[in-house]
């Protein structure tokens, strides 16, 4: 067999080995682990360039941006509020998804719950007040008539 | 006080601040380096790649940082404002070219004009995350001691100018 | 011409509007018949002139006169047919028409199904309802005219968004606005009742059927946005406590108190005041609603493009038609005590307290979704309340909603005993929380809050059939059950499977991100899927990339996906298509995403969900909107007046 013959199998030989086999699709992420911390992370973080969405699900330039640095920050071993706090000292408090519980948010963070103690205590002393009108008056005969008329609809001679 | 009132009351001071609300931008973010040290770094010249620009290169100077780009439409309606201002040479300009490639930016520069003293590159978008950016273009004042003073957000219009940037100037540069 | 006879027609329904209000509220105070009389028929002329001003509109839009401004704008010659008619409420002004017509349609229900109501008080409802319909054509006429023509008439149009293109445009505005207006309803009802100062049974009997229908086709409204946007958007979200659709779930929660409580007033006479705040609340909420997506006061994907003139005008309606009725309540609120009592422990407690917990939900939404306004409006710096603030503090609040739901259901009238009432519950109480505790083994990982949110669902269910088997057993003939019974379960069930869908999607849903070439397999939740081709395909005004995926479970291909990724030829922004298949117990959801690499073996980003019992969550809404639809159409609500005089009202009476 000639040169050409050889040179022939090496080159289809090197060929299919370098051919891809189809397989289990690679992540798109490299580190599956990270990908979920910096999800966990961008969750809680606002898109500022999207009109309402978090920095997790959008698309946009920053955002992509945003993510890419976030994740060196996670590579280079930051911690969660480390993180938090080179956004925040970059972008403001607006960049939180969730608002930080702060004197400018006790009203509504708190604000919720007080209401509905306050409103629990209301009710409470609304139903006990109901209690202590308990007997009905009873009706003289006018008012029996009156209350009748009411019962079947009958639009009064105002 | 009757406890009927109490719904009206609520809703009239809802309408307060609903009327208030009307005479805001709930998309602008104020930056929360006002009155901070700018944030460092160090780049590279658009025009020469080679030569290095750091931001503390223009200490002892009032300047300002202009972020900008050749795809940013709202750029170009900023740009004339910010040619007739330099040319009153009232402060060193900087400009960074945020996500451009250099050709483009060029190419966009020597089309419109250059209002820039230096102009840089910021390639990747790092210096602009650490400046806060999230919209071109942006323009920050910093003063002598690199302390940033103002930050426009958006174009710079000829109000922002005389009403809030030059007077600025005036009283950092003395 | 048609639109300036579309445009003529609104000017003509304005004068007709006022008209109607005038003489309807008017005539109605002072018994004058003669003007009393022309309430119906005003209100049905209302209807033909706003009718023929929306079909001129959506002539326009079908024939493709780009000579009118907002066909321009939203509009496109190669917009299929079906979107150059759905179109007329894609963008600001067609939807206020759109707006305008539900709200006479609604005066057109009332005109025509209110034979058994006295004239007064229907002369009464129809001009009040008259009078909000004048605001609106004021605004229309004066800042959002849909029939504004261009002098330079451009060749073609810019084309509707293409997140709009979609059936989902078709049935989602139309139903939510029907919920939205139709608390105009409940509302005028209860005007009029403060106006002539009969807030009795009578009249929350008038106005319970209202109310419910109302709150049907919001909740369908509000079911068909979250599914499309689901299905849409490509990233499996169906619910971001976006500013816009808090504005609609307001009215919702509002509108569910309101319902229990005309139950509470109608059939014992009590909570009147309260009704009557809900009643107006309900429908301001509506109006903020309309003013937060179209002034631009808060940033959101689904609001209008924003005009600080329409903000200042819908500001103004606002305060006015809420300053208005609230004042009146103040002056005119029912100072008798209703003379009828209840123990701790009764119905109406428990109705009431579900009510507190609603409304107090509804604050809360409210609150979260205004705090940044009112931080900046006081100078006090940008804040942003999103998601994680939202599913922090409603959650909470509705858990004991849905537990007091069931007792408030068993509990008698007036009084029960609260031994009793456990001594009844306890079986159906076991039986969930031990149903609950150990479901959620069977779908993978336990979780504490997944066994929390099926303990509450089995509570619901159980206890509804537990009640369902005895009202069988003790009635001898089960057809005198009145349907409104049923309906009251079903509805209490739909909510049990809407809650079971919530906690199975946010408890078990797992998705995959990859890159992947043809051929590839990525695997979630138990299925597979092999990506095995990809072309280009041309649709009628885009075109579009479109994945082959099969589908695969235990060696078995089940079928073959098509997730597409379109650019539109009036947008840069590529639109996801994703491809779903759906069953009873889960999605499976495929979304393609960009071409990472091109050449001889190209690779793609693609994402793909597994989401269990997602459907339940819609499907819940449906028979939430079926019981409630049940619960309006009982007999007694169409009966005329005279026959009620005999019809006595049993302690322990069902619903």
């Amino acid at each position: 067999m000639n040169l050409k013959y050889w040179l022939g199998i090496l080159l289809v030989l090197i060929i299919s080995s370098t051919a891809s086999y189809a397989g289990e699709a690679t992540p798109l992420a490299e580190d599956p682990v990270l990908e979920q911390r910096l999800m966990a992370i961008s969750e809680e973080l606002r898109c500022l360039v999207c009109q309402n969405e978090s920095l997790a699900g959008s698309r946009a330039d920053l955002a992509l941006d945003l993510r890419r640095e976030i994740r060196t920050l996670i590579k280079a071993g930051k911690t969660d509020a480390e993180i938090m706090d080179f956004m925040v000292s970059r972008y403001g408090d607006f960049v939180r998804y969730r608002p930080p519980v702060k004197p400018i948010t006790w009203v509504l963070w708190f604000g919720p719950f007080l209401l509905l103690i306050g409103a629990l205590v209301g009710l409470a002393r609304m139903v006990r007040r109901s209690q202590s009108s308990a007997a009905a008056p009873a009706l003289d005969p006018a008012q029996r008539e009156k209350a009748q008329a009411l019962l079947q609809d009958t639009e009064l001679p105002s | 006080m009757k406890k009927a009132m109490i719904p009206l009351g609520i809703f009239l001071v809802l309408v307060v601040f609903l009327a208030i609300g009307l005479t805001r931008d709930p998309r602008e973010v104020p930056s929360p380096l006002i009155n901070k040290a700018a944030p460092a770094f160090t780049t590279t010249r658009l025009q020469a790649a080679d030569q290095p620009f750091s931001a503390k290169d223009m200490l002892g100077q009032v300047w300002l940082l202009n972020t900008w780009a050749s795809w940013c439409v709202a750029c170009r309606q900023e740009h004339p404002v910010l040619m007739e201002f330099a040319k009153t040479k009232t402060l060193p300009i900087v400009g960074l070219d945020y996500k451009d490639k250099e050709t483009d930016g060029l190419k966009w520069l020597a089309r419109f004009g250059n209002p820039y003293d230096i102009t840089v590159t910021d390639k990747d978008g790092r210096i602009g995350i650490d400046y806060g950016v999230y919209g071109v273009p942006e323009s920050f004042l910093i003063d002598k001691a690199g302390v940033i003073r103002y930050k426009q957000i958006g174009p710079v219009t000829e109000e922002a100018l005389r009403d809030k940037i030059i007077p600025l100037v005036r009283e950092l540069q003395k | 011409m048609i639109p300036e006879i579309g445009h003529f027609a609104l000017i003509l329904a304005l004068f007709v509007a006022l008209a109607l209000g005038l003489l309807g509220v008017i005539g109605g105070q002072q018994g004058r018949d003669d003007w009393m009389a022309l309430a119906r028929p005003g209100a049905q002329a209302l209807w033909l002139l706003t009718a023929f001003s929306f079909g001129c509109l959506t002539y326009a839009f079908y024939t493709n006169d780009f000579s009118v401004s907002y066909v321009a704008q939203h509009s496109n010659s190669k917009l299929p047919g079906l979107y150059r008619v759905a179109g007329v409420w894609g963008g600001h002004e067609g939807s206020l028409l759109l707006w305008h017509f539900m709200l006479t349609s609604w005066m057109l229900a009332v005109s025509i199904f209110s034979r058994q109501l006295p004239d007064a008080m229907v002369s009464r409802v129809l001009g009040l309802l008259g009078l909000v319909a004048v605001g609106f054509l004021l605004f229309m006429l004066i800042t959002s005219n849909p029939f504004l023509r261009l002098s330079d008439v451009p060749t073609d149009g810019r084309d509707l968004n293409p997140l709009l293109q979609d059936p989902g445009l078709v049935f989602h505005p139309p139903m939510l606005y029907m919920g939205y207006v139709g608390f105009a309803v409940p509302f005028a009802f209860s005007i009029a009742a403060l106006l002539n100062g009969r807030l009795d049974a009578a009249w929350a009997r008038w106005s319970r059927p209202w109310a419910t229908a109302a709150w049907i086709f919001l909740t369908l409204g509000i079911a068909l946005g979250s599914w499309w946007a689901y299905y849409e958007l490509g990233w499996g979200g169906w619910w971001f406590w976006d500013p816009v659709e808090n504005a609609s779930f307001l009215p919702w929660l509002v509108g569910t108190a309101l319902m229990h409580s005309l139950a509470v007033t109608e059939k014992r006479g009590l909570f009147r005041n309260w009704t009557i705040v809900l009643a107006i609340t309900a429908f301001s909420l509506s109006l903020l609603g309309t003013f937060l997506v179209r002034s631009g006061v808060l940033t959101s994907v689904h609001a209008f493009a924003s005009d600080p003139k329409r903000g200042v005008f819908i500001l103004l309606f606002l305060s006015v038609v809420v300053g208005g009725s609230l004042t009146l309540f103040a002056m005119r609120a029912s100072k008798v005590r209703s003379g009828g009592s209840f123990a701790l422990v009764s119905r109406e407690t428990f109705l009431l307290v579900n009510n507190v917990l609603l409304t107090t939900a509804a604050a809360s939404v409210l609150l979260g979704t205004l705090y940044p306004l009112i931080v900046d409006a006081l100078n006090l710096g940008k804040l942003s309340v999103g998601p994680p603030y939202f599913n922090s503090v409603f959650a909470p609040i509705m858990v004991p909603v849905l537990l007091f739901m069931v007792v408030g259901s068993f509990a008698r009238w007036k009084s029960d005993s609260a031994t009793e009432l456990a001594k009844r519950l306890s079986p159906v109480g076991i039986a969930s929380v031990v149903l609950g505790s150990t479901a959620p083994l069977l779908a993978g990982a336990w979780s504490a809050l997944a066994a929390l949110g099926l303990t509450l669902a089995f509570w619901i269910v159980l206890a509804s059939l537990l009640q369902i088997y005895q009202q069988l057993r003790n009635t001898v003939n089960w057809k005198s059950t009145p349907i409104s019974y049923w309906g009251m379960h079903l509805a209490h069930v739909g909510i049990a499977v809407c809650v079971v869908g919530i906690t199975m999607v946010k408890g078990y849903e797992t998705e995959k991100d990859v890159r992947m070439v043809i051929g590839d397999t990525v695997s979630v939740g138990g299925y597979t899927f092999r990506l095995t081709g990809i072309r280009t395909e041309a649709g009628p005004n885009y075109h579009a990339d479109v994945g082959d995926v099969e589908l695969i479970r235990e060696d078995r291909v089940l079928r073959t996906l098509h997730p597409e990724k379109r650019i539109y030829f009036s947008s840069t922004m590529p639109m996801t298509e994703a491809a779903i298949d759906t069953s009873l117990v889960r999605d499976v959801y495929v979304s393609l995403g960009e071409r990472l690499e091109d050449g001889k073996n190209p690779a793609w980003a693609m994402r793909v969900y597994h989401k269990p019992f997602i459907t339940w969550i819609w499907g819940g809404c449906l028979l939430m909107a079926l019981g409630g639809a049940m619960a309006a159409l009982d007999r007694r609500y169409r009966k005329k007046a005279a026959s009620f005089a005999a019809t006595p009202v049993k302690n322990g009476a069902l619903v």
